[in-house]
Parts: structure tokens; sequence; C-alpha cells
């Protein structure tokens, strides 16, 4: 077994360099208090959003597509249920995210599978529609929330200890993960995204799947914009801003192909987590923006170089 | 005949793409219980009717029984409800699952709790080919797999569906002679218990031994439908070339003057294929290569355009030795190949006609870095009008041509590097018969002003009337090599020249078949 493990190391190399960096931080930044529960659970809740959108994003890159919008779909989603939540309370406000993440999904499904743009052209102009929207109907402006009960449960409250974004991140995790694995849904997205010639002639509906997971993407992106919101209660347009990448790296530092057919859901929560890792990692450094940029960038090519197989 | 009595019963189908007629109101019955062969050159209409059957392509015209019920919804799906089960040529197998995940695709094994169970599909993937008497690992990443279990895995998916009828097309291409004497012991059981079998072969021995009744089709009309004891194979090649050579039969065949040797090969091997080659191409002539997929052909014409290595043997360039190891060898030496995949390996279709002609060029026609625009347009028209390109202008998109003008782009690319040597590998695929012609009517020009030209086809009608010499090849190996006059038949009058090339048409095929058979007596 553990040597099945390490013969696969460069399948493997997220596990591994998880557990690389995070004892090379326990070791390097152990009188900064890296270590402290308090630390390690603000690495999860800086991570959850990105988490919960890189889960439904494993889904989009193994059907062989792309959504660019999640991150701006995600500042919208704050706009829109802060305001509706001020319209009709906390209720009405998530049902105006999820309305959100449903209705910019079924746009990009319907053009990229009915109108035939590619998802990489579709969610790109998604991006900036996205935005404009959030910021013409906030004017801008941030949208204050004042629903305690909303702000706990979506993403600023804990359980003793231990942060809600946690759960949300571990059961949405849980689900994906099975989803991807062990549900016929799961294993057609696979195919799909595997040789969608071959997975049509096998009886598979490939535009109907790839309609599905665009849908789940706007869904996560709007839930992760209520996780925002929730947190810093208020909805702002910037929240959310530029996330799209993160989340693509999460899910191909995970394992996850860009070229669609493969992809892992815990792979992706740890690529998640090792942004995170590091991104805390190199703050307590004490590495100014501008050089955590550079070491990130670093870190994710090498992570990706070492998982290419090479032929 | 009652009606409940037909596995399958086809009637009046037809079905066109953009203009062309694949199929023109063919009728097609299987029995259950049978295994019946459906037979027919390339373009015949095969894979056309085998589609409509299963669902990928909806019919024009004409109606689908199975069974006795009638199938009024053409997709995938609704063929595999009704009890269709097909193996498609690699088609259908998703390279980043493994064998028993794609075995069981659509009709995952689940568990107790409605999960998929990839353990269980494992064991029944591992019983199927236990049945078949093969060895797969189910656990195999299919794009891992060599092209025989490739193979192997298509067939075990398409029974694993308990289906009324069986189609395979083409199983045994990849598959070892043992193989294919497994899957027949295994065919002949399903047939016991009532399965309709379709089998698509170009292999006449097999056919022979395995099909009950056959249907042959020739330019997507139906031809003959009758039992094997009624078809000795030469009816049946007679039947499926008929006398679809028309329009070829007046290109005219003049006299090749061979010159000096350009080409030598001696005891030349590939990675796989092909094995042990030595042949000589003069200047001035035509060389044929025929053979079946997988003889060997393409990959002779890729080792010697350096896009597969030599891993024996040494190849002559009019006299001297040259080592081949890059494309840019190759084409340095004075050798061009123009490829089998016209739309991918030949043209950048959305370019414009002039800028696919000087692709090849492009460094001649640079100075410091820059194209030179007035060269490269006086390239481009001279070779319009040289090989009779029919073009809106050189600045049209090659893709608004038609497929026999874009062939002749991308053999006037190669023509730009001025090559002694052509190798042209299946030149006249997916091109009308008018159109194919005109290309060979244009290689026989280029030989006779002194290019070497080695051509590789599946139409042995074009061979026939392009080629001067024609080695016929199986497994990689050469098994014959024949002058164009050994296969005219001297009974047939000389001024019945369709008549005349259907007849060498039939001893050409008579001689694929028969390397086959030599083959097989040597791998046994």
């Amino acid at each position: 077994m553990a040597n099945a493990f390490f013969a696969n190391w460069r399948q493997n190399i997220i596990y591994i360099g998880f557990v690389a960096v995070f004892l090379v931080f326990a070791v390097t930044l152990a009188d900064k208090g890296f270590l402290n529960p308090n630390n390690l659970l603000n690495i999860v809740r800086q991570t959850a959003m990105i988490a919960v959108m890189a889960i439904a994003m494993t889904f989009v890159l193994s059907a062989g597509e792309i959504d660019l919008s999640v991150g701006a779909v995600a500042g919208l989603s704050t706009v829109t249920v802060a305001m509706a939540i001020a319209a009709g309370g906390p209720i009405v406000g998530v049902g105006a995210g999820i309305a959100t993440g449903l209705a910019v999904g079924m746009f990009n499904g319907w053009l990229t599978t009915r109108i035939g743009i590619p998802s990489f052209l579709t969610t790109l102009a998604m991006m900036g529609i996205a935005k404009g929207v959030a910021m013409w109907i906030s004017a801008t402006a941030a949208v204050p929330i004042l629903s305690p009960g909303y702000s706990w449960l979506f993403g600023g409250g804990n359980l003793g200890p231990v942060p809600v974004l946690l759960f949300w991140m571990a059961v949405l995790g849980g689900i994906g993960h099975i989803a991807l694995r062990r549900s016929g849904f799961g294993r057609r997205v696979l195919a799909t995204g595997g040789g969608e010639t071959a997975a049509h002639y096998s009886g598979i509906d490939t535009k109907a799947i790839k309609f599905k997971v665009l849908v789940i993407s706007s869904l996560a992106a709007a839930l992760a914009g209520m996780l925002y919101a929730g947190r810093l209660q208020s909805g702002r347009f910037q929240l959310g801003e530029g996330d799209e990448l993160s989340v693509i790296a999460a899910a191909v530092l995970g394992g996850t192909s860009l070229f669609g057919g493969k992809g892992t859901v815990i792979g992706t929560i740890v690529g998640a987590l090792m942004i995170g890792l590091i991104n805390n990692g190199l703050i307590l450094m004490g590495l100014e923006f501008s050089q955590q940029l550079i070491a990130r960038g670093g870190i994710i090519i090498l992570a990706v170089a070492l998982s290419q197989k090479r032929s | 005949m009652t009606a409940s009595a037909t596995a399958v019963r086809m009637t009046g189908i037809s079905k066109a793409f953009g203009g062309v007629r694949a199929l023109d109101g063919v009728s097609f019955e299987v029995l259950p219980g049978e295994v019946h062969a459906l037979l027919g050159g390339n373009g015949a209409g095969k894979s056309t009717i085998l589609k409509v059957l299963n669902g990928v392509h909806r019919p024009d015209q004409g109606a689908i029984e199975v069974a006795g019920v009638p199938l009024t919804t053409h997709t995938p799906e609704a063929s595999r409800a009704a009890g269709i089960a097909m193996n498609y040529q690699e088609m259908s197998l998703i390279p980043t699952l493994t064998v028993a995940q794609n075995i069981f695709l659509t009709r995952e094994c689940r568990d107790g709790k409605g999960f998929i169970d990839d353990r269980e599909a494992e064991r029944r993937a591992a019983d199927i080919f236990a049945m078949l008497d093969v060895f797969v690992d189910p656990k195999a990443v299919v794009g891992d797999l060599g092209a025989g279990q490739k193979q192997l895995t298509e067939i075990a998916k398409a029974i694993s569906q308990d289906a009324k009828v069986l189609v395979l097309d083409e199983p045994s291409t990849a598959l070892a002679v043992s193989d294919v004497e497994r899957l027949f012991i295994f065919l002949r059981k399903l047939k016991a218990k009532g399965v309709a079998i379709i089998y698509v072969s170009h292999r006449m021995d097999e056919i022979a031994r395995i099909a009950d009744r056959a249907t042959i089709l020739r330019d997507g009309r139906h031809v003959i439908t009758a039992p094997l004891s009624e078809l000795p194979i030469d009816t049946m090649i007679e039947h499926i070339v008929g006398r679809r050579s028309k329009g070829l039969s007046d290109v005219e065949r003049g006299e090749a003057v061979k010159g000096e040797v350009l080409l030598e090969l001696a005891n030349v091997s590939g990675l796989q294929k092909p094995e042990n080659i030595s042949l000589t191409l003069h200047r001035g002539e035509i060389l044929g290569l025929a053979g079946l997929l997988g003889s060997g052909r393409s990959s002779l014409a890729r080792v010697i355009a350096g896009i597969e290595p030599v891993v024996k043997g040494e190849i002559r360039i009019k006299g001297r030795v040259v080592s081949i190891r890059r494309p840019g060898d190759a084409i340095a030496a004075g050798v061009a190949l123009v490829p089998e995949a016209r739309a991918t390996q030949g043209i950048i279709p959305a370019h414009s006609v002039a800028s696919n002609m000087v692709l090849a060029v492009i460094d001649r026609l640079s100075t410091v870095g820059l194209v030179d625009a007035k060269a490269a347009n006086d390239l481009t028209d001279a070779q319009i009008e040289r090989l009779r390109v029919k073009t809106a202008g050189r600045d049209h998109a090659v893709s608004t041509l038609s497929g026999g003008n874009q062939q002749k782009v991308v053999i006037g690319k190669w023509l730009a590097t001025n090559p002694d040597i052509l190798i042209l590998d299946e030149p006249t695929a997916g091109i009308d018969i008018g159109s194919k012609s005109e290309i060979i009517r244009l290689v026989r020009e280029l030989a006779a002003a002194g290019k070497g030209i080695i051509m590789i086809s599946s139409e042995l009608s074009e061979l026939l009337t392009a080629c001067d010499r024609i080695l016929v090849m199986s497994e990689g190996r050469v098994h014959q090599d024949l002058v164009r006059e050994a296969l005219e038949d001297p009974s047939v009058p000389a001024d019945d020249l369709a008549h005349r090339l259907q007849a060498a048409e039939q001893r050409l095929q008579i001689e694929i078949q028969k390397a086959l058979a030599v083959q097989e007596v040597s791998n046994g």
C-alpha cells in the first residue's frame, strides 16, 4: 500500500508536498506561532471559500470545460444576498443567493452547450457581466448585513473552537468526493472529459453533463459569496475578485487535469489548503505582499511541474 | 419468414451527408442465431448503415424494426434499449478510465447503497475475459493499453450487454490469430443462444469461416444477400468491386520512363512495423503499397519521412547512405510526405491557400526573418496553375475548398520543397470520384516530370490506375512485388478499359488475401 503510494509519487505529489511544506513551516516558524491552533484554524477560515468553489471546479475541469466567472459570481452573490436580507430577512437572502447562482450557471451552460461558445469565452464574458451587475446594483458601495443568525451560519460562527466554515468545507468535500468517485453522474462527467465522442457513442448526453457542471460551479460560487458575506457581515462587489485563479490552481495542484477526464475532490481540497498554508506561512515570515506573490507563484509552478508525467 | 422471426429488419434506408449520398434505399435483414457478414469496399456504406442501426445517425428515409418492434427514436440510448450492442473501432473507449469502468460505462455495478462498485465491475470484467479465454487487466487504464487489448476491451464492452443483436465492426484487425480463434468459439456459443451477430471484416478468409450469410453493399446500394455457400471468395470480391472503377478507367496510363535509382531501402525495420523492407524506387516510377489497415504501409511511409525511427537497415538516396532521424533530415534529402490525415496533418484549414502553400518553405522565402510577400504569392499562383487548384483566389481559406482541391494544396505545399521523392498516403480519401481521377492524373504527370513516387491507397482501383509496380504488404512485411502488367487479365479485351481494371482489381484483392493466409500459416 505504502509502496504503491510512493511508486505513483508524481500523482500524489500534492499530499507529499503538503506535508513537506507544513513541516518546514512548523520548524522554521515555530516561534512565530505557526502551530498555534488559532493560526491553523485561521488558515481554514481563509481557505474555505476557495475550497468550496474548487470542489465544483473539479467537476467542470473533469468534464473538459472551465469556469472563469466564479470569483465575480461570488462577488455578485454577496451583493444580492446582502440586499435581499435588508429587504426581506435572511431566508429571502439565502434564496436570492441560490437564485443568483442558478441564473448565472444556466446562462453559462446554455451559451456553452446550445449556442456553442467555448466555456472559456462564455465565462470570461460572464466574469465582466457579473462584476458589472454587482457594481451597478450596489452603486459600488458595501451593503451591511444585520442578521447575526445569518452571519453565524454562513461563515462567521464557531461551534466550540471549530469554525462553521470547516463544516461547510468538510460536508461539501464529502459530497463532492462521493459524487465524483461513486455516482453515475461523476462517472459520466469523467467520461465526457476523457473522450467526448466515445462518451456520446456510449449513450451519454454529453451536453447535459456540461450544462450541469457549469450550473453546479455557479451555485458553488454563489455559496462561496454567501460565506464571504456572512464572514464579513456585508456584501461588496470586490469580494472574491481574482479567486478564479486560486480556485483553478487548487484543483490542478490537487491532480485534476486541465484537459479533462481526470479529477479528485480530496486532492483539490488539499490543494486549496496548500495555497492557504503557503499564504499564511509567507505572511508569518514577514515577507512583503510583492514577495509573497512571487514566492507563491514559484511554489505552484514547482508543484505542478513535479506532478507532470514525463513522456 | 414472419416479422417476429427477424432480429433486425431495415427497409429502404437512405442517408446523405451534405450532398453526398452515403446510403440509397438499402434494405438489410438479420435473423436470430446467424452470423451475418456485412461486406463492401471503402465508402460502400457499411459504417453508415451500422451507425444508423446504432442510433448515431438518423436515417433520412426508411424504417428499422428490431425483433419486430419499430425503432422510432434514433439515439444510441434508444438502440441499446432495443437490444443492440456494437463495438466501434476503438471509438467508444474513454482513454482516462479503466478497462472495467469502460466496459460498464452507463451500466455501472452498484453496491447496496446505490454507489458505484468498481470492485464488482472488475470481477465481472475478469469473468467476461475468462469466458473469452483471453487476459486483459480490468484495472488497467485504457490509454496505456496496446491496440489488441483495446480491441478486446471493445468486444467485452459489446458482449457484456446481453444484447439480442451484436454488431462487430472489424473486430479482428488488431488481434493475434489465436485471439481471433477464441473470439470465433465464443461467437458460435452466442449464436447457439439465438443472438444475431453482424460481422464486418475485410478478411475474406475470416468471413468464410464464421459467417452464415452475407450482404454486400457498393456505393451506398444493396448488391446481394446470400448464404455463404453460394458466395465463393471470388464471387464475393466480384460483387464488392463491381464496376465502381468507372471514372478511373479513363485515366490514361502512358508508358513510364524509368530513370536512375532514387531511393533504396535495404532490410529496413521500424519500431514494430515495418519489418525487414528492401525496395528500390526509380526516377519516373510510381510504386504502390497495397494491404489492409495495419499492414505497415503508413509506418513504412513515416519511417522514410523521418517521423518514425529506423531501427535496423539502411536507406540510400541517389546511391548515398543517408541518416534520417527527423522529418527535417528527410526534407533536406529530398523526401516529402503528403500525410494520411489531410485535415489535421496536411492543412491548416482556417489559413489561406497562400499561407498553406508556402508553409514548408518559409525560410527559403524569407530575408532577415520577414517573408517576401511577392515571392510567396508568385509561388502560390504558380502552384495553383500547375496543379489546377480550383479556388476563388490565393487569399481564400483552404477550408472553403473541396476535398480534392485541399489535397492539391497539400501536394503543392510539398512540391514547393522541390523533392525528388514524393510519398502520398491515402491521397484520395474522402474525395469525390471526379477529383480522384484528377489527383491520379496529377500524380502520373509528376512522375513523368521526373519524380519518384510512393503511393498508399486502400482503394485498389486507384493503385492499379496510378502505379507501375505494387508491393503487397501484410503485418509489416512485403509479400509480393508485382509489376502492374502482371495483374492484367489477358482474356479481357484490351479496349474494354473498365472491365480490364475490374479484373486487375480482383487479382490484386486475391494477392492481398493470399498474403494474409501466408502470415497466418507462419504465425500458427
